[in-house]
C-alpha cells in the first residue's frame, strides 16, 4: 500500500501492529535455530535460554491480538486494511505455535542430554529446522514486501520438510526395532521431527496469510502433500 | 452459506427496476457524470458512495427528473424504469415522482398535521375514493415509517412538533404512502442521532421487501450496514459496483480501495 491514510494515527497503528509481528517472527526464527542448535551440541543452557524466551513469544502474541481487536472497534478498517488486521491476527497465532514447538524442542533437548547420542540424527534434525527457519524468514519477507510470488515458493518448499520429517520416520523407527534401548531416545527425537514439521505446516499457513493479503483470495491449488507417514507399517526388510 | 447473517444480505431477485445506459449529465459546460451504466435491482438496498462533489446525488437526482427544475442540467443517455424510458416525453414527472419517492438529508414535513403530511400525496394523486380509506393509507404508511406508535394518539398535532428522527421517519411514511416502486434517500441520516440512525435503518431493511432502496450516503459504515449493492463514484464516474460485501473486503479497482479505507478520496 503506498498511498497513506487521510488519518496519520491510523497508518501508525496498522503499522506497529505489523512490526510487532516481524518482532515476534525474528523471535520464533531465533528459538528454532538455538532449539536445534541445543539439541545438536547438547547445550542445555541454550536449551533453558529458548524455553524463557518463549514467554516473551507469548506476550507479544497478546498484544498482537489487543491491538488488532482495538483498530476493529475504533477504524472498522474496510479492505486491504481489514485484511490486514485479520492476517496479523492469524500470523501471530502460527508464530505462537511455533514458538511453543520449539519451546517442545528445547524441553527434549535437556532429557536427551542425559543420553547416548544417536549418530546423525541431531544433525538431520538440525538441517530441517534451518529449512523451516528460512522458509519462516522468506514467509516473513513476503509479509513485508507483499510478495506473492515468493509466498508461493514457501508453500511449495514445505514439501522438502515433509520428505526429510519422512526419512527420520523411518530411520528411527528402524534404530528401534535393531535396538530396544534406543526406543526412549528415539522417541524424544521422532516428537523434535514431528515437532519441526508442523512448524514447517504453519509457515505455509503464514505464506496462505500472505497471498490472501494481497489478493483477497485464499488460495485454492493444492500444495504438494509429502508427508506419507500416516501410511507406514513396517519398514521394508533389506 | 447457511448463516443467517449471510443470508439476509443475499438478493433473492434478478428483476431490474433500473436500468441505466450509457447516462451523461451536463450542468452548463460542466460534465458532471460521465457514462454511467448500472442497474438497480428490485427488493434490493443499492448505496451510493463516494467524495463530495463525486456526483452521486446528482445521479440520484436523475432517477425521479428531480434535476428537471435545474435550468441549465441536461441529461443524455437511457434512464428506463421497468422498462420504460423516464425521459420520455409522454411521462409526466410528476407521476414519476410519485413512483420513485424521495427523502432529503434534513426532515422536512409539511407545516401540516401529521395525518395531513401523509394524507397529501394520496390525495392529489387521487389513490384514494373515501376517508376511510385515506385513514387506512395514513394508519399503514406511518407503520411502514415505524413511527405509528408514537404518533397515533396525537395524528392532528403539526408534524413539525416531533424530533429529528421522528420527523425524518414521518417524511419517510409520506414518501411511501404513494406506494412508490423506489424510494430514493440522500443522506437520510446526517441530521440523526445514533439512535435515529439505527431506526432508519432498520426500516430502510424493512422497505426493501415493498420497495427498492437507493441511498446515498457519506457513511461509509452505514452503506456497509444497510445496503447489497454499493456504487462507487468519483469524479462523475462510476468506478466500481457490485455486491457491498465484496466491495468493502476485496474491491478491484485502487480507487474504491483508497476511498473506502479511508486515504485518498
Amino acid at each position: 500500500m503506498i498511498e497513506e491514510h487521510i488519518s496519520s494515527v491510523y497508518d501508525r497503528e496498522l503499522e506497529a501492529v505489523q512490526a510487532h509481528i516481524m518482532k515476534m517472527g525474528g523471535l520464533v526464527e531465533t528459538a528454532i535455530l538455538d532449539a536445534a542448535t541445543s539439541l545438536e551440541n547438547r547445550d542445555e543452557e541454550l536449551a533453558a535460554a529458548v524455553r524463557r524466551q518463549d514467554l516473551q513469544i507469548d506476550e507479544l502474541e497478546q498484544r498482537i491480538n489487543t491491538e488488532a481487536a482495538r483498530l476493529i472497534a475504533l477504524r472498522a478498517p474496510a479492505a486491504g486494511d481489514l485484511r490486514t488486521v485479520l492476517t496479523v491476527m492469524k500470523i501471530s497465532g502460527n508464530l505462537e505455535r511455533m514458538g511453543d514447538y520449539a519451546k517442545n524442542i528445547a524441553k527434549r533437548t535437556s532429557v536427551l542430554a542425559q543420553m547416548t547420542p544417536i549418530e546423525g540424527a541431531t544433525s538431520d534434525l538440525r538441517r530441517m529446522a534451518q529449512a523451516v527457519e528460512l522458509m519462516l524468514k522468506d514467509a516473513l519477507d513476503s509479509y513485508i514486501h507483499r510478495d506473492v510470488d515468493l509466498a508461493q515458493d514457501v508453500r511449495v518448499r514445505d514439501g522438502d520438510v515433509d520428505q526429510m520429517y519422512n526419512a527420520m520416520f523411518r530411520q528411527f523407527l528402524t534404530y528401534m526395532m535393531e535396538d530396544p534401548r534406543h526406543i526412549t531416545g528415539c522417541m524424544h527425537l521422532h516428537f523434535i521431527a514431528k515437532n519441526i514439521e508442523r512448524m514447517g505446516d504453519h509457515v505455509t499457513s503464514i505464506a496462505d496469510q500472505v497471498i490472501y493479503l494481497v489478493s483477497g483470495e485464499v488460495p485454492t491449488e493444492v500444495r504438494p502433500k509429502a508427508d506419507h507417514t500416516a501410511f507406514i507399517t513396517t519398514p521394508t526388510e533389506g | 452459506m447457511n448463516d443467517m447473517r449471510i443470508v439476509e444480505r443475499d438478493v433473492d431477485t434478478q428483476a431490474i427496476k433500473f436500468d441505466c445506459e450509457n447516462v451523461q449529465v451536463y450542468y452548463g459546460d460542466n460534465h458532471a457524470i460521465k457514462d454511467v451504466n448500472v442497474r438497480i435491482e428490485s427488493n434490493t438496498v443499492t448505496a451510493f458512495i463516494g467524495p463530495s462533489g463525486c456526483g452521486k446525488s446528482t445521479f440520484l437526482r436523475c432517477l425521479n427528473r428531480m434535476n428537471d427544475t435545474i435550468d441549465i442540467c441536461r441529461v443524455e443517455g437511457k434512464l428506463s424504469l421497468d422498462g420504460e424510458n423516464i425521459y420520455d416525453r409522454k411521462v409526466d414527472p410528476v407521476q414519476l415522482r410519485a413512483k420513485v419517492g424521495m427523502v432529503f438529508q434534513k426532515p422536512n414535513p409539511f407545516p401540516k398535521s401529521i395525518y395531513d403530511n401523509i394524507a397529501y400525496g394520496p390525495r392529489i394523486h387521487g389513490l384514494v375514493d373515501s376517508k376511510a380509506d385515506l385513514d387506512m393509507v395514513v394508519e399503514r404508511s406511518l407503520r411502514r415509517g415505524a413511527i405509528w406508535d408514537e404518533v397515533k394518539d396525537r395524528l392532528h398535532a403539526p408534524g413539525t412538533g416531533l424530533s429529528g428522527g421522528q420527523q425524518q421517519r414521518l417524511c419517510i411514511a409520506r414518501a411511501v404512502a404513494t406506494e412508490p416502486e423506489v424510494l430514493l434517500m440522500d443522506e437520510p441520516c446526517s441530521a440523526l442521532d445514533p439512535i435515529a440512525t439505527a431506526q432508519v435503518e432498520e426500516l430502510i431493511e424493512e422497505l426493501r421487501t415493498n420497495f427498492s432502496v437507493i441511498i446515498v450516503t457519506h457513511s461509509m459504515q452505514q452503506a456497509a450496514r444497510v445496503s447489497q449493492r454499493t456504487a462507487f463514484f468519483h469524479l462523475g464516474e462510476l468506478v466500481e459496483f457490485g455486491k457491498t460485501g465484496d466491495i468493502f473486503t476485496n474491491p478491484k479497482d485502487p480507487r474504491t480501495e483508497s476511498y473506502i479505507t479511508g486515504r485518498i478520496g
